[in-house]
């Protein structure tokens, strides 16, 4: 059994992004980068599935510039067997990810792919979601429990309010969610084992795919700032306030 | 211009989240049509009827709509899509979970969680937690976006729009419903809450977590809420999570308790009306948003909250 893990470069979790002064969009000049949270999940899982037994080929995919090699590769450390790079400098909408992707899947044939939910840089919370629409596979989105037994895939989801199970045949598509797993630190030689596994870059026009920007971003603003206010000395003093100045309680 | 609206229900009951959609579709302009989807959905059906300046409430019944499963709502939703500009969604988990997909079959831009409409075909929605604001045009036939629906104010009610029954759709097809655990409480719902008492992972375990935020919620007839690090660390269930990843929330008053104020929770939270925060180290990033700092361990600053609130 196959797993395909999509993974995406994006600004480091740690870093506070700074928007351009030009208004065009987020500074990401000499800024860290890293694995997408929720990418790095989804890694996670897919390597405990590899070493439960259950998968037997973990292939992490990423699309983007050349530099995604090293995020990739922190995918391989983890402990992925192989990585396909579909190199693009442009930055592609979820649309247009979810069809390289079903073109990827469409070549790769895996049983099942597992991907973070949402990435931190854009906050669109769609491609999984389209990918499933595209290829007609099941959906199983927010996973914070996977189990593969047999040909079907049993996947407890976080809803409103609280957990909700469904069952799906594979292949199926699951977007994880932050309690799916703690993902694992590369060990030293596994990062040095990583530099040995393939990683085959293609360029994005081999797919074939039209992923030309369908929205017009007019501009990238900070957001209003909010300004501190005031401290207080005790508990009482906070109650007094919020009663009498701010009456709210 | 039409604009198809999909009510958000919670319990079976109609969510005020539906008649903030309302609000975002009325900028949008042109008629607004509202899509109620679920199981005996009927009475959540006239409570959308009731909702002013809403033409008219389709409802579609069936188990698998009940339960949300994506592809059943797509599946609904899809063939109606000939009839409109704009399908707007409140961006719930279940929104969220269905609405992509409706993007991806008409074969369209999705616009997640917009804060604002500027005009039919321009919207703005934030990016990167929260730290910065996109304004995105479509030129797009068909507009599918969900809306962050504390953004907006409600729309008011005195309609009396009819409600007209349609095909439930073909159902999931592949994905089946097995079960579900939905934490029943008596606390407000967390998105909609006036006030929303927060803790973080200062609070050291779940036990102290519930002893210690809970008490205090209650007394103040407030929701719960929970920083990413505390729901990770186990101290507090997913659900309660405010921040970029989990739930976003703005209400009247804001208290955050033994919580630093992590980029990604300030996301979650800064549109709060006035927002407290206690927490013993005073350099804390949570103080550059507070209204109301206290310096102070919450061990001894919470009971004392407790006696001064009476």
């Amino acid at each position: 059994m196959k797993v395909l893990v999509p993974v995406k470069r994006v600004i480091d979790y740690n870093v506070k992004p700074r928007v351009k002064s030009d208004e065009t969009g987020v500074d990401l000049a000499n800024v860290k980068m890293s694995m997408n949270p929720f990418c790095e999940i989804a890694v996670e899982e897919a390597v405990r599935l590899k070493e439960k037994g259950v998968v037997t080929e973990v292939v992490a995919v990423s699309i983007g510039p050349a530099q995604a090699q090293e995020t990739l590769r922190t995918a391989l450390a983890m402990g992925a067997d192989r990585a396909i790079l579909v190199q693009t400098d442009a930055d592609l909408e979820p649309l247009a990810v979810a069809k390289v992707l079903k073109a990827v899947i469409d070549e790769e044939s895996p049983n099942l792919v597992v991907m973070g939910k949402q990435a931190i840089d854009g906050d669109n919370n769609a491609t999984g979601q389209m990918l499933s629409a595209l290829l007609g596979w099941p959906q199983a989105s927010f996973a914070s429990k996977l189990e593969i037994s047999g040909d079907k895939a049993t996947v407890t989801r976080e809803v409103d309010g609280g957990l909700q199970t469904i069952e799906a045949p594979l292949p199926v598509i699951v977007t994880a969610d932050l309690r799916l797993n703690e993902p694992r630190y590369a060990s030293l030689p596994n990062i040095m084992k990583a530099k040995k596994k393939p990683l085959d870059a293609k360029d994005i026009a081999a797919y074939g795919v039209d992923t030309a920007p369908r929205l017009k971003v007019l501009k990238v603003a900070e957001p209003p700032k909010r300004s501190g206010g005031i401290k207080v000395e005790t508990a009482a003093d906070l109650v007094a306030k919020l009663k009498n100045e701010a009456g709210v309680l | 211009m039409a604009v198809l609206v999909i009510a958000d229900l919670n319990a079976g009951a109609l969510s005020d989240n539906t008649h903030k959609t309302v609000s975002a579709a009325k900028a949008i302009g042109g008629d607004i049509d509202i899509l109620v989807v679920g199981k005996d959905a009927k009475p959540a059906a006239e409570a959308a009827a009731k909702i002013e300046g809403v033409r008219k409430v389709l409802l579609a019944q069936s188990d698998d709509l009940g339960h949300g499963l994506a592809e059943a709502v797509e599946a609904v939703v899809v063939p109606l899509m000939s009839g409109y500009d704009a399908v707007l969604t409140p961006a719930t988990s279940q929104g969220k979970n269905f609405s992509p997909r409706i993007a991806a079959k008409l074969d369209v831009s999705h616009i997640s969680d917009v804060v604002e409409v500027v005009d039919a075909s321009t919207f703005v929605r934030p990016i990167y937690a929260g730290n910065a604001l996109e304004t995105v045009q479509s030129a797009e036939a068909k507009k599918v976006v969900t809306v962050r629906t504390t953004a907006f104010k409600a729309a008011g009610e005195g309609g009396s729009a009819a409600v007209e029954e349609i095909d439930a759709g073909a159902g999931a097809g592949g994905a089946k419903f097995v079960g579900e655990e939905i934490v029943k409480s008596e606390r407000p719902e967390l998105t909609g809450a006036k006030i929303v008492v927060s803790g973080g992972r200062a609070m050291g375990s779940a036990e102290e977590f519930q002893k210690v935020i809970e008490p205090l919620a209650d007394r103040l007839g407030a929701a719960v809420g929970a920083s990413r690090a505390a729901v990770d660390a186990g101290y507090a269930p997913n659900d309660y999570q405010v921040g970029q990843t989990g739930k976003v929330v703005a209400p009247e008053l804001y208290i955050a308790i033994g919580i630093s104020g992590a980029i990604q929770h300030l996301a979650g939270m800064k549109d709060s009306k006035v927002i407290v925060a206690i927490n013993k180290d005073g350099d804390a990033p949570i103080f550059q948003v507070a209204d109301y700092g206290l310096v102070a361990d919450y061990k001894s600053a919470v009971p004392e909250l407790m006696t001064a609130l009476g």
